[in-house]
């Protein structure tokens, strides 16, 4: 991958994140509670994070949906938050029921 | 960041509630013993700052380079956008649409940040040190104080440590990953769904969230093979504006 475009790419999420976070701080309360504006902010990172669990699931750098050892970690993870285990254990349990499902495929 | 601690939810909604200081149970000014507020801190600082080490594999593993992979945790210091990032990358998608996926999954800390800014009443040199550590963990554990003094201090230590842990394991994953090899062999290209996914699990609860989640689900596949790679992901935040058009 190109490392000028990747900095670049670094640099702007960098400067935005930042940002964000420093406007929260600063702007007076009120601004940011009205309802409409707080559902679309509780309502937007569910969205975000319900697509890219599905993308970094399902999809291949080649832009192409598959099905493989990824979706049984995701399943362990599943498992895993369903038993209230703790986050590292959440993540743990994905990587470990993907590893095996490559072992025992070969 | 990254914890199924972060529940929004749990955020108290009045905070007026938690700016009165609740009566001193002992002696003492504050309403709850100061090593009981770091136990809870630190916990949660190392729990979710070892996993600064999945982020670490999986960025090298994009094709990210060391000095790259620190520079996202240093700087960045938010996970679900640091995971994005590098996922949209590696996936060949554009820099500056892959920047945007990333960028709108910190604006949630935008909204933490108001909610801390009238319980800890930071002066104006602190406060842009400060607003770095503002994320998931330390919004968690600020806003469960019963009193600012000790909000103050579950805030800083659970900074502290996150950011220390986070950033040591970053460059040890990134690191380690050469002497791992094919990342995907030891299944480490499932830690970064599994990350969204715990952030995820606690956010569902009523209807609209999980309409919001489904459809950004089936946007995001079908827009996969469609679109160049972190475009689907900016698609599928139109579930949000979507579900609440839809429910008015």
């Amino acid at each position: 991958m190109n490392t000028w475009t990747t900095w670049i790419a670094i640099g702007v999420t960098a400067f935005g994140c930042y940002a964000v976070k420093l406007l929260g701080l600063s702007v007076p309360a009120g601004f940011l509670e009205r309802p409409l504006v707080r559902r679309l902010a509780a309502l937007l990172p569910i969205a975000l994070l319900a697509a890219l669990t599905a993308i970094q699931t399902f999809g291949t750098s080649g832009r192409t949906l598959v099905l493989d050892a990824r979706c049984a970690g995701l399943a362990a993870a599943a498992v895993a938050l369903l038993l209230r285990a703790p986050f590292l254990v959440v993540v743990a349990a994905a990587v470990l029921a993907t590893a095996a499902v490559r072992a025992l495929a070969g | 960041m990254t914890a199924t601690s972060a529940e929004p939810e749990e955020i108290p909604e009045d905070l007026s509630e938690v700016e009165e200081p609740a009566a001193p149970e002992g002696p003492g000014a504050s309403g709850r013993p100061r090593s009981a507020v770091i136990r809870d801190a630190l916990g949660v600082g190392i729990a979710v700052g070892l996993s600064g080490f999945a982020f670490g594999v999986t960025s090298a593993g994009a094709g990210l380079g060391v000095a790259q992979t620190c520079a996202l945790s240093l700087l960045v210091f938010t996970g679900a956008s640091q995971f994005a990032l590098v996922g949209a990358l590696g996936a060949g998608g554009s820099p500056l649409a892959a920047a945007a996926g990333a960028f709108f999954l910190g604006v949630r800390n935008a909204f933490y940040g108001l909610r801390l800014s009238g319980l800890l009443r930071l002066s104006p040199a602190v406060r842009p040190l400060a607003a770095h550590w503002v994320i998931d963990e330390t919004s968690a554990v600020a806003l469960a104080q019963p009193d600012r003094a000790s909000a103050r201090l579950g805030f800083t230590v659970t900074g502290m440590s996150l950011y220390a842990l986070w950033n040591l394991t970053t460059l040890l994953g990134a690191l380690g990953a050469s002497a791992l090899g094919d990342p995907g062999a030891w299944g480490l290209d499932a830690a970064g769904p599994a990350v969204f996914l715990a952030l995820l699990a606690p956010m569902v609860r009523g209807r609209q969230e999980r309409a919001a989640a489904g459809l950004a689900v089936l946007l995001a596949v079908v827009c996969l093979p469609l679109l160049p790679a972190g475009v689907p992901v900016l698609v599928a935040a139109l579930a949000a504006p979507l579900v609440l058009a839809v429910a008015r």
